[in-house]
Parts: C-alpha cells; sequence; structure tokens
C-alpha cells in the first residue's frame, strides 16, 4: 500500500507499543501532525519542549518502555536539548523525533532550520536524519532498539518535512534493524568470571556498590540474593535508591557526596568493592587518588567504555548485568561475615537516635521532616516520587526509603533543575494507577512550571510538594561552605504558589508548621484532582553529611550539632 | 605513545564527524586520520594515530565501539604492520641546486612529479621517519610548499583478521550475540 512518511511513522510508533507521545507541533512537523488522526496515540500537549523530552524520560523510567518526545525543527528541536542530554548521562531510552526543513532546503539557513543531528551529536546514543519516506521505517524500528538496547539512551531521529510528504510502498509489516556494527550483548570469558569468584571469596571487608544498572537491567533480586548467601552489605547511588530494598539488613542506603557517612567509611575500609551497573561518577567517589585505597575492586558494567575510566579496576566483567549475576550466583559460596557487618553496624549506631521523627519539634519546618512524613504517609502504597535537582533531591534520597525499583525517579547524572514537574507528568502517563509526587524546589518548580497546564489539561492527579526555601538551597549551601555566605544571586522570589495554582485550577495550600504536615498529606492525597503543597521550611538549612568536591569520601563536613536541627545522619 | 587504529566504517554520510567528535569530546588527541574507501562499497577505512597511553587506547577503542556505525576496530601498534605516509614536497632547486636535490630523491627513492625553473616537486612514500628523513635534507635548500597524507597502515601478512571478518553494512539483522571479539583471530558475523 502506498502511505506517506507520516503515516508510516505513526504505524511504527505503534508497532513498537506506542501510546502516548509527548509534543508540541510546528511547520515542520505538521505533515506529521496531520497523519496523527489516522492513529490511536495519545499526544500530550507540552508547554515547552523540554517538557516532552522530561516527560518522555519520567515515562520510559517509570515504565521500562521507550519514552516518545515530539517537536518541530529549529527552535522546537534545540529546546530538547536539556531534556536529551538529562537522559544521556541518566541512561534512559528516548526517542525524540524532530521535524526538519525540506530536504533541499537543508543547508540553506532556511526558516526554523537547525542542524540538530549536528547539535545532538555527543549527547545521544545515535541519530538520525531522514529524508525520504522509504526510510522512515526502518529508521524507527532501529532508533527503538538502539535506544532500549545495551546501556540504554536517547536517540533523535530528524525527519525532513518532504520525506514526512512523500509516499513509498509500505506493507505495514515490522522491518528488522539493520545495525552491524552494533553489539549492545558483550559477555564475560569464563576466565574472568573465575578472577572475579577468586575475590569475592578471599575478602574479608566486601561491599557492594549498586548503580542505576540493576534496575535497568532487572537484577533487583539476583543482587539480593548474592547479597544474601555472601552476606555483602549494600550501598546504591542515587540512581540505583529502589533496586534494594531500604529496609534489608544488608542495605547501607546512599553513598557519595551526600551518602551515609556510615557508607562511605565502609567504602574507604572495605578491601573489595563491587561495582554493579554504576559507573564511578565523581559525586560517589570522592578524590579519586584517596578512594577506598586498600580495596580490589570488580566491575560489572554493561558499557565496557566505563570500565577503567574513573576508577582501575581489578577485573571487569561486561556485558548484562542480570545475565552475569545469573552465570555467577550458583558458585558464589556462603560466607559468614559478622565481624565486618557488626564493625559497620557499630558505624551506624542507634536506629532510633537517627530517627528524624524523634527529634524534638523547635518550632521550624524543615524539609527532611516533610519527606519523612511524605514517606511514612504513602507507606505501603504504591507510589513514585520525582525529585527536582538540589537540596531537596538529597534530603529525598536520604529520608524517603524506597523498597521498590523505578519508585524514585531523579536527574542524576546531569542535574537537570526543572526535571521533576514534567518527568512527573511522564511518570504519572505511564503508570496511571501509581500514586506520583513531584518534591521540587522553589527554584526548580519555576523553571518548568509551565507544564501546571500541561497536567491539568491531561487531567492527572500529580501531587506537587513545593520545598520551598527562598533560596536557590544547593548553591546557598555551597556558598556559605566554600564561598564565605556570600549568597550572591541565591535569594529568591516566588510567586505566591498557592494563588498560582489556583489560576490553573488545581488545589493548594501552603504549610509553615512540622504540625500541619501530616493532616495536609493526608488531606491532599484524598482530593482527586491535583494538588500543589507549599512546604515553607527553614531557609538556610543546609545538607549533611557533606563531602566536599574534591575532598576524600572519607572527609565528611558534618552537622555542626546534630541534636538541634535535622539530622538524623549523624 | 602513538598508537595506530584500523577503524572499519559504514561508508554513510555523518560518520566522520561522529568519529572525530568522538576524539574532541573525550580529549583524546588525534595525531592523524585518514579516510578512504574500501574493496567493499558500503565499507570506509580510517587509520587513526593516537597520541594515548596503554589505557587510554583501550578507552579509544571501546569509545569507537559505541559509535554505532563504527564495525571494526583494531590498535595494529604493536602488531606486525605496513604504514605509509605520502608527501609531496616543493623545494626550491635554481640551476646550481637542482642536481643535488635530485640526487638526494634519488636517495630515499623519491619521484620528481614537478619541474619548474626554480623549483621541484618531489613524491615521497613511506614511513613518518623516511620523509622526516628526507625533509630535513631538504630543508637547505627551501622547502617551498609541502602537503602530507597522513599515515594508512595494514597489517602484514595473508588476509588480516579485519578483512575476513564479515564486515558489511546495509544487509545485516540483529547484531551479533556473545562475547566482544577477542584481540586476536577475530571473527564475528553480522
Amino acid at each position: 500500500m502506498i502511505k506517506t512518511g507520516s503515516q508510516i511513522l505513526w504505524e511504527c510508533l505503534e508497532q513498537q507499543g506506542v501510546t502516548t507521545v509527548f509534543g508540541y507541533p510546528g511547520g515542520a512537523i505538521l505533515p506529521a501532525y496531520d497523519a496523527l488522526k489516522y492513529s490511536n496515540i495519545h499526544h500530550v500537549l507540552v508547554r515547552h519542549e523540554q517538557g516532552a523530552t522530561h516527560m518522555a524520560d519520567g515515562y520510559a523510567r517509570a515504565s521500562g518502555r521507550v519514552g516518545v518526545a515530539i517537536a518541530t525543527s529549529g527552535p522546537g528541536a534545540t529546546n530538547m536539548v536539556t531534556g536529551i542530554a538529562t537522559a544521556m548521562l541518566d541512561s534512559s531510552p528516548i526517542v525524540c523525533i524532530t521535524g526538519q526543513v525540506g530536504s533541499k532546503l537543508i543547508g540553506s539557513d532556511a526558516f526554523q532550520e537547525t542542524d540538530i543531528t549536528g547539535v545532538t551529536l555527543p549527547i545521544t546514543k545515535h541519530n538520525y536524519l531522514v529524508t525520504h519516506a522509504d526510510q522512515v521505517a526502518r529508521t524507527i524500528s532501529e532508533a527503538f532498539y538502539v535506544a532500549s538496547s545495551g546501556r540504554p539512551g536517547p536517540v533523535l531521529v530528524d525527519i525532513t518535512k518532504d520525506a514526512q510528504q512523500s509516499t513509498c510502498e509500505f506493507d505495514g509489516k515490522p522491518v528488522k534493524p539493520q545495525l552491524p556494527g552494533y553489539r549492545p550483548d558483550l559477555s564475560p570469558t569464563p576466565e574472568e568470571y573465575k578472577q572475579a569468584l577468586e575475590l569475592i571469596h578471599s575478602a574479608k571487608r566486601p561491599v557492594i556498590l549498586a548503580g542505576h544498572g540493576i534496575i535497568l537491567s532487572g537484577a533487583m533480586q539476583e543482587v539480593r540474593t548474592f547479597a544474601e548467601r555472601n552476606n555483602i552489605p549494600v550501598g546504591l547511588t542515587l540512581l540505583g535508591l529502589g533496586g534494594f530494598p531500604a529496609s534489608h539488613p544488608l542495605s547501607l542506603g546512599m553513598m557519595g557526596m551526600h551518602g551515609e557517612a556510615w557508607l562511605n567509611t565502609t567504602i574507604q575500609e572495605a578491601d573489595l568493592l563491587i561495582a554493579l551497573g554504576m559507573r564511578f561518577d565523581d559525586r560517589v567517589t570522592g578524590n579519586l587518588k584517596t578512594y577506598a585505597p586498600n580495596a580490589k575492586k570488580i566491575h560489572i558494567e554493561i558499557d565496557r567504555a566505563e570500565v577503567n575510566k574513573n576508577v582501575k579496576v581489578d577485573v571487569a566483567l561486561v556485558g548484562d548485568l542480570r545475565a552475569i549475576l545469573r552465570e555467577l550466583l550458583p558458585k558464589v559460596k556462603s560466607q559468614d561475615r559478622h565481624e565486618w557487618l557488626a564493625y559497620i553496624d557499630r558505624m551506624k549506631g542507634d536506629a532510633s537516635v537517627r530517627d528524624i521523627q524523634n527529634l524534638p519539634d523547635n518550632g521550624h519546618l524543615y524539609a527532611a521532616h516533610v519527606i519523612n512524613d511524605i514517606w511514612r504517609e504513602t507507606l505501603g502504597s504504591d507510589t513514585i516520587i520525582v525529585t527536582d535537582v538540589g537540596q531537596h533531591q538529597m534530603w529525598e534520597a536520604q529520608y524517603f526509603k524506597h523498597e521498590e525499583p523505578r519508585t524514585l525517579i531523579t536527574s542524576g547524572g546531569l542535574g537537570t533543575m526543572g526535571f521533576a514537574l514534567p518527568a512527573a507528568i511522564g511518570v504519572k502517563a505511564a503508570r496511571p494507577e501509581a500514586e506520583v509526587w513531584a518534591v521540587v524546589g522553589d527554584g526548580g518548580f519555576q523553571m518548568t512550571m509551565a507544564e501546571l497546564a500541561t497536567m491539568v489539561q491531561e487531567k492527572m492527579k500529580v501531587n506537587i510538594a513545593i520545598i520551598n526555601n527562598g533560596y536557590l538551597g544547593m548553591v546557598r549551601q555551597w556558598q556559605e561552605f566554600f564561598y564565605d555566605r556570600n549568597y550572591e544571586a541565591t535569594p529568591l522570589l516566588s510567586p505566591n504558589f498557592v494563588k498560582l495554582a489556583d489560576a490553573y485550577g488545581i488545589r493548594s495550600v501552603a504549610v509553615t508548621q512540622r504540625s500541619e504536615v501530616v493532616p495536609t498529606v493526608q488531606a491532599m492525597r484524598k482530593h482527586t484532582g491535583p494538588v500543589l503543597i507549599d512546604f515553607q521550611v527553614e531557609q538556610e538549612d543546609s545538607v549533611y553529611p557533606m563531602v566536599a568536591a574534591g575532598a576524600s569520601l572519607h572527609e565528611m563536613i558534618r552537622r555542626p550539632n546534630p541534636l538541634e536541627e535535622t539530622a538524623a545522619d549523624a | 605513545m602513538l598508537n595506530t587504529f584500523v577503524v572499519y566504517v559504514e561508508n554513510k554520510p555523518g560518520v566522520l564527524t561522529r568519529v572525530a567528535s568522538l576524539f574532541r569530546r573525550r580529549a583524546f588527541n588525534i595525531d592523524s586520520l585518514t579516510v578512504g574507501r574500501t574493496e567493499k562499497p558500503e565499507v570506509s577505512r580510517m587509520t587513526i594515530v593516537v597520541d594515548a597511553d596503554r589505557d587510554q587506547a583501550l578507552r579509544v577503542e571501546a569509545n569507537l565501539y559505541k559509535l554505532v556505525n563504527v564495525l571494526f576496530v583494531e590498535n595494529i601498534t604493536s602488531k606486525a604492520a605496513i604504514s605509509r605516509d605520502l608527501a609531496m614536497i616543493k623545494v626550491s632547486a635554481k640551476h646550481d641546486a637542482r642536481s643535488h636535490v635530485l640526487e638526494l630523491a634519488n636517495v630515499f627513492r623519491a619521484r620528481v612529479v614537478d619541474l619548474a625553473p626554480e623549483s621541484l616537486t618531489i613524491e615521497i612514500t613511506g614511513g613518518e621517519d623516511k620523509i622526516d628523513g628526507l625533509l630535513e635534507v631538504l630543508r637547505p635548500y627551501g622547502v617551498l610548499e609541502m602537503v602530507r597524507t597522513g599515515i594508512v597502515a595494514m597489517r602484514r601478512g595473508g588476509k588480516s583478521e579485519a578483512a575476513s571478518a564479515s564486515i558489511t553494512s546495509g544487509n545485516g539483522a540483529e547484531p551479533a550475540a556473545g562475547p566482544p571479539p577477542p584481540d586476536d583471530n577475530i571473527s564475528y558475523s553480522v
């Protein structure tokens, strides 16, 4: 049957199982939008193309499926750049489709022409320029395959206007990807397995460092079995949270710059690091020269370019984490490590002393309390937290105990402010039955709050918790610690968020007292529509502990007086 | 140290940019890069010389493989290989100097490809050292202009692993599964 490139595009998206796309129309993508009438795919109209990419990203992270964002050429495409880079750094599978000027106009600086494949070259896993209808089917097939296989990532498909309009024969059958150079399925050699097992069995003080890869490969159960069988404690990266249950006795929480002190110390004193699907980012290692000085290192990782990039390892097993652990597990012996575990337990100290709820109410409202209360209130229900970037993000990581994978959606690698609200919309689209909270600072919220209208238009119930401290809090904290409290450009004026929400028809309330937190959260959860709670928290609170940039992992700045403030990290 | 990579890529628009962009982005230092056709029309071949230590060289290789259009990478630095650079050197050769210059060219087995009243253009092919050597001795006469192609390299012996690996483009299907090709004796099918 003869079809246009636009018709083929939507049919191929349907073949890939796409039900929802996030986009914004414009001249060069209009033929594709026109052909949407032939498709059952639901199009979510965003308010800014950056939002579309974060929504696709949130959708992908919550569901494990590929998220799709659409924009027009030129400014539509360039507005996607931040979201694409966010997905790239966090290995999130999204496909971005952009319109492009007609193929004969390419290179002529035509109206709304941008070389978007050139612009996104270093921030996509791969990208395509499609100039004829007969390339559409194969390109979409390859784009989805590349985005979702191996180490996932964003793929951009730029389709010229004439490619959307031109026609070709299309029989509706799925087209296989033709990627002779693409080999996502590597696996280790028997010798490498043997070396890894020897290191594991001879270690006295091992620790597992698990990252996003355990969730991406679906290796949660395998990691758990591995840890339990050999009695190895488990530390998580920010993006690994939820991949190993926080309540598990072997869980040590989050590592790194704002990680748990006992875990950072454990890493520094360990004699074996077993890195699973993580990449030794500078935010988790601190100073590389002094990082885990006495430890041998095993790195199980799907991307071989990550091996020996930051930390030199003794054994690298390159391939899919789940497959590798399944191969490894039958050969892993049970080992008694009670001395090592008891030592770590002593470092952790008394759990009840650490419990933030046991600290006296001094009349101040702290972000950590708010987050901890949301956690307690939503305990046991199917809840997904989407954070923005900054102090509230770190408090979320510390005070919300994630038991399940894909329940924390956050921009880790790129640290993209403005991520939370659009990503939460994408999460809700992927998981409509889940309770979705966007936990967001007053700074980041104002970057993408235009998407409130998208949320309302889509009739989505997303609960928005603004952690409002009147500052760009994390930057202010750095200014406090490292720039003599010179609060340059960090005090932040915000609109009246309650009135703002009201303008969109969103139920909203401001909270200033700790005692109001729980009743407000309870009431707002019951409301059937979207809600916004403006938590006006202590303005100059800081996240502890903190490993300063470039410092060794065990050199942590601790809260000056743990009993007085929010410190559960003491 | 200088590492020489032979890289087979799909012959598609933009692939050179992808490779060059990778080197820029990862701050790998390119000494020379040549690209040209191969015996297969759908495949291009690059010879890339990179200043890198051992670990960096492994990372260069791993990162090249991350490019979807890269078919095959081989670091031939420590392998028996022929590497050739081609230079054209325009040297000032007035009447009295001309015979000396011709003699030098002869010694280096270089060819004179153009002759003008006051200059000669010499073409020389060989390893970089040889070309550097000729340049050295010509310099006193006055090198007016010079162009070099950069290294192209090929392993010695019968059909090399790279060439015998069925490097094709455009008719593969699913990428090959299984372990990464070992350093030597590579054969994978796609």
